[in-house]
């Protein structure tokens, strides 16, 4: 069982996250065109690396949304960012 | 008959006797004595029987290292199958049994099955019933070679604890180096846990005998547990760690045993030192596995700890230093010892289940027990579960730890320091963070190993009947990873994990292919160390427990008035009302609702407000539908999408401001769409200009429906004009009833007039009691959600999940507007003109009608045309309707908005009958009854 930190309330359980996806993704504007291929990619395609990875988690009991970055292979998790804006 | 009970000695308590029995015979023993350990005190030898061969197997080991001694036991009526019984403790009473053999572990009938064993080897299973079907045999040969009965009864109030758990330093087994650390760092002010599965600390001590710092064993074990506790360490015996986790989670069992529940320890350490000892492996010989061949540490453990003689005449064959103080010990009891040297030459077991002599070399001699030691293997369970490495030792000649896993150490023999000064030393030195001082090793041993080729039938696997000759097949035939080898002889698969078997595995596969050992390697070293059992797992988390069930706050009303409650959605409600069979029950309440109005409560319909200056921009964003037109004070019926353009739920959104919106999406719905919407409020929004807030379970919510709701809404005499000119369907008003906000929303999931209700919870009951006084003035009562699922079927009304599957999107529902029309970026957007979205044939929804006559058709029955009919359609809804006294259904259809008037063939577990497809709105299809 895995400890992870969540940037607002500190190291928690596991089980009290939601893995959201890889981060770095973003969706593609709408308003303009956007191939079957973008959308697709957008939608499905996964890098599922080994080793460093970025992902973006929510803590459940806070619903706070934030980054975080692990060792796919030994578990480790090496930081997290907060995507709320500094000062908010 | 020859164990017997020594005069002295050992931790059980004499005093008292405790009355057992074991396959139909009575026996006595003491409390501190193990099943095993009282048998071999009433000089029981065969405690079951092998897998395959149903060979007599005896006890080999002394507590988790044993593969042979399985067996069901029952207390009081409970029953635990497939207990080992040389760490089940003894209580008065127990029922046990050998698993696998008939009628009892000494004649088993299946015996026989032995004298096949040519034919029965390695991979048999997999060449013989390989034609016509596997499934043919299995049944059978499951029954032939199994372990224990499941009774199916549960046991009343086992129930497992779970608790989490902290502290600096978890030490991993109670031996004398385990003692000794954890004193050292208690004492240095450390949080320290220490652990040990036996119920009494000592480990190894009992076994080795002697003195130690001029004490007893037990005397040195009393001070130093004394120590320990007063300087605030806490110690857990009868407690297991089976298992290292991800982050240095270990997983502790206490009571994994018998007669009482067993608890779960999540324990955080920020440190844990590994001193779970080493155990003895047995020697590969012809006919090792006969009933008297035991482990010689186990035979120490036995006189040490409950003063069991294994054996009056005793031949020893060891190749290692670690058993001399053993052979003292049992010298000592009055036992007759007769050491010889393994490498004498080959070695047989003779006699059949009564062992009665050894042959090694041209010697043979003659004894009751042969007591091997094939050399000292640490236990690295939890080294490698954490992912530390192992180091191949030449003068150990066996795995020892190597580098450590994060946070953790291995001390005393689990990390193959055999001397005792020389593990206490180490202990104190690790425990404070010191690196230990080197020290020589007292320890030799003689490499022995299988030998390729041997004569005679030598066991590597006791329990699962792995010989070497099965070991040199698999290797002929190309399973030489281990890996591989284990899963094609299930070497290593049995009860014992491996225990006593994995070690002579694969050097007898590195003997095969001429290879070093440490290059063969191990098997993946998995979760859990011992069998635990399941109920530690799930602990109280069964049942309602694990899935509570929300609660209406009318319920107490609700089986007043002669609910029949269900689960819905997550959600008790009830189902219909009345003490009628339900299908009258339903029907009538149809009928109602049709005639004067139906009272539904409605409370579970999602209500979650949206508010904050960009809360119009978002709800328009999360939802298909503009929303951002919508006039304060109105209603917008509408879909949220997943990204591909599926429908992932619907619902209507009420605007009570500018910036303040309330949606109601499904009952069984609110926890996923408000997860979306709090996803979505922090993508790419500012959340500091839009609030959530899932309010659903704050109001509860009314609803009357039919052509007396207005009727029935001015009895309560609200300060608002009901008429249809001024409140509007699809309208929104907020007024006080007795003191407190109402809220009404005028939308209709029924096809009538309907008002839906919402107000403080605390408030709800006052709002039931005026309703249901007023509605009965109108002759209308109470309807329950099966009498609203048939309404709203009646009016073609879709529920997301019944009606649509995952690929439904809203163009297929005849909702194609937004899709292409709206101006603003969405969700789901994209995915709504993917090729897929744009296909011919989509599956749209549709009504059915039958034949008069007929009855209703089977929800979810394929829809067929043509000669080589495939299925173009389910039927996704389908009851026999009140109000139009005929059949009814909803399906989809692929081009289903185009074939009205069709007829189809609805087939069904080989049965077809015709339907004719229709719109899917049965009922008043101009909406004039809405208007009324």
């Amino acid at each position: 069982m895995q400890l992870f930190p969540c940037p607002f309330c500190g190291a928690r359980d596991e089980r009290e996250f939601h893995f959201m996806g890889e981060a770095g993704k973003t969706r593609p504007d709408t308003q303009q065109p956007v191939s079957d291929a973008d959308w697709a990619a957008y939608l499905y395609d996964q890098r599922n690396d080994k080793g460093r990875v970025r992902e973006v988690w929510m803590h459940l009991p806070c619903r706070e949304v934030f980054g975080m970055q692990r060792d796919s292979v030994t578990m480790q998790v090496l930081g997290t960012t907060a995507f709320r804006k500094a000062g908010a | 008959m020859s164990g017997t009970r020594t005069e002295t000695g050992g931790l059980i308590d004499r005093a008292e006797i405790l009355r057992f029995r074991f396959d139909g015979r009575d026996y006595t023993g003491h409390p501190g004595d193990t099943l095993a350990s009282a048998l071999l005190a009433n000089g029981v030898r065969v405690l079951g029987r092998s897998f395959k061969y149903h060979r007599p197997r005896g006890v080999w080991g002394g507590w988790f290292d044993d593969p042979n001694a399985i067996l069901d036991v029952g207390l009081d009526g409970n029953a635990i199958p497939n207990c080992q019984a040389t760490t089940t403790p003894l209580l008065d009473g127990m029922e046990s049994r050998a698993v696998n053999a008939w009628p009892s572990a000494a004649r088993d009938v299946k015996g026989g099955l032995d004298l096949l064993h040519r034919w029965l080897g390695a991979g048999f299973y997999y060449k013989t019933f390989i034609w016509p079907d596997w499934h043919l045999f299995e049944p059978t040969i499951r029954r032939m070679a199994g372990l224990g009965a499941v009774d199916g009864k549960t046991i009343p109030d086992y129930v497992a604890d779970q608790i989490h758990d902290f502290c600096d330093l978890l030490v991993v087994g109670g031996g004398a180096a385990g003692l000794a650390a954890a004193r050292a760092a208690a004492e240095a002010g450390q949080d320290v846990v220490l652990v040990e599965d036996h119920a009494d600390l000592g480990g190894g001590l009992f076994r080795r005998g002697g003195s130690i710092g001029g004490q007893s064993p037990a005397e040195w074990v009393a001070e130093q547990r004394a120590a320990i506790e007063t300087a605030g360490g806490r110690i857990l015996t009868r407690t297991t760690a089976f298992g290292v986790y991800d982050h240095g989670l270990v997983g502790l069992a206490t009571d994994r045993g018998f007669a009482r529940a067993p608890r779960l320890t999540r324990m955080r350490a920020r440190r844990t030192l590994m001193a779970t000892g080493a155990l003895d492996r047995p020697l590969t010989f012809a006919d090792n596995d006969r009933p008297g061949v035991m482990s010689l540490q186990a035979a120490a453990e036995y006189l040490g700890r409950y003063g069991v003689l294994v054996g009056r005449r005793i031949v020893v064959l060891s190749n290692n230093s670690a058993g001399q103080s053993a052979v003292a010990a049992l010298r000592a009891a009055g036992a007759e010892v007769t050491e010889a040297d393994p490498a004498d030459g080959p070695i047989r077991a003779l006699g059949g289940a009564r062992l009665n002599g050894v042959q090694v070399g041209d010697r043979q001699l003659a004894c009751d027990s042969l007591l091997v030691s094939g050399g000292l293997t640490p236990v690295v369970h939890l080294w490698r579960h954490a992912g530390g490495k192992l180091d191949w030792s030449e003068t150990a000649n066996a795995f020892l730890p190597g580098a450590a896993p994060e946070g953790m150490a291995a001390i005393g023999a689990a990390n193959g320091t055999f001397n005792l000064q020389a593990a206490l030393e180490e202990a104190r030195a690790v425990a404070l963070g010191k690196p230990p001082a080197p020290s020589a090793s007292s320890y030799t041993i003689r490499p022995l190993w299988p030998e390729p080729g041997a004569k005679g039938r030598q066991w590597i696997d006791f329990q699962h009947d792995v010989t070497l000759k099965d070991i040199e097949l698999a290797a002929r035939e190309n399973y030489v990873s281990v890996e591989h080898l284990k899963r094609y002889t299930t070497l290593g698969m049995a009860a014992d994990q491996g225990k006593t078997s994995n070690m002579a595995g694969l050097a007898a596969m590195a003997a095969i292919q001429g290879r070093p050992i440490p290059e063969v390697g191990t098997t993946t070293f998995r979760p859990p160390f011992v069998p635990v059992p399941l109920e530690l797992y799930h602990g109280a988390q069964h049942g309602q427990l694990l899935n509570p069930l929300k609660r209406l706050a009318l319920e107490p009303q609700h089986r007043q008035a002669g609910a029949a409650l269900g689960e819905y959605g997550g959600w008790l409600r009830p189902g219909w009302y009345g003490g009628k069979p339900a299908r009258d029950a339903i029907r009538d309440e149809v009928r109602m609702a049709r005639t004067t109005a139906g009272i539904f409560d409605g409370s579970p319909l999602g209500k979650i407000e949206v508010m904050g200056p960009d809360a119009a921009a978002f709800v328009d964003f999360v939802y298909y539908n503009t929303v951002a037109t919508l006039k304060p004070g109105h209603i917008r019926y509408g879909f949220m999408l997943t990204e591909s353009g599926a429908i992932y739920d619907d619902g209507v959104i009420a605007r009570l401001g500018s910036e303040h919106f309330v949606i109601s999406c499904s009952s069984s719905h609110v926890d996923g769409v408000e997860a979306m919407l709090e996803i979505w409020r922090q993508d790419g929004n500012d959340p500091d200009r839009i609030f959530i807030h899932d309010a659903t379970q704050h109001w509860a919510t009314l609803t009357v429906t039919g052509p007396k709701a207005r009727e029935i809404l001015g009895a309560l005499v609200l300060d608002l004009n009901l008429s249809r000119d001024v409140f509007p369907h699809m309208s929104f008003r907020e007024t006080i009833f007795a003191g407190t906000p109402l809220r009404i929303a005028r939308v209709s999931f029924t096809g009538d007039v309907s008002f839906e209700l919402s107000l403080r919870t605390a408030k709800a009951a006052d709002l039931w009691a005026a309703l249901t006084m007023a509605g009965a003035d109108q002759g209308a009562g109470p309807i329950g959600i099966e009498a609203l699922s048939l309404l709203r079927a009646e009016k073609g009304f879709i529920i997301i999940g019944k009606d649509t599957d995952g690929e439904t999107m809203p163009h297929d529902l005849g909702f194609g507007g937004p899709r292409q029309k709206k101006k603003t970026a969405f969700v789901g957007d994209r995915g709504l003109h993917s090729e897929a979205a744009n296909a011919p044939d989509r599956r749209q929804l549709v009504g059915l009608s039958v034949p008069e006559g007929s009855p209703a058709l089977p929800t979810g029955a394929h829809l067929v045309t043509g000669d080589k009919p495939r299925s173009e359609g389910i039927v996704t809804s389908s009851y026999v309707s009140p109000t139009l006294e005929r059949p009814i259904a909803l399906a989809l259809l692929a081009r289903g908005a185009a074939r009205h008037g069709e007829v189809l063939r609805v087939w069904h577990m080989g049965q077809v009958r015709a339907a004719t497809v229709t719109p899917p709105c049965a009922l008043d299809p101009k909406g004039a009854r809405l208007d009324a």
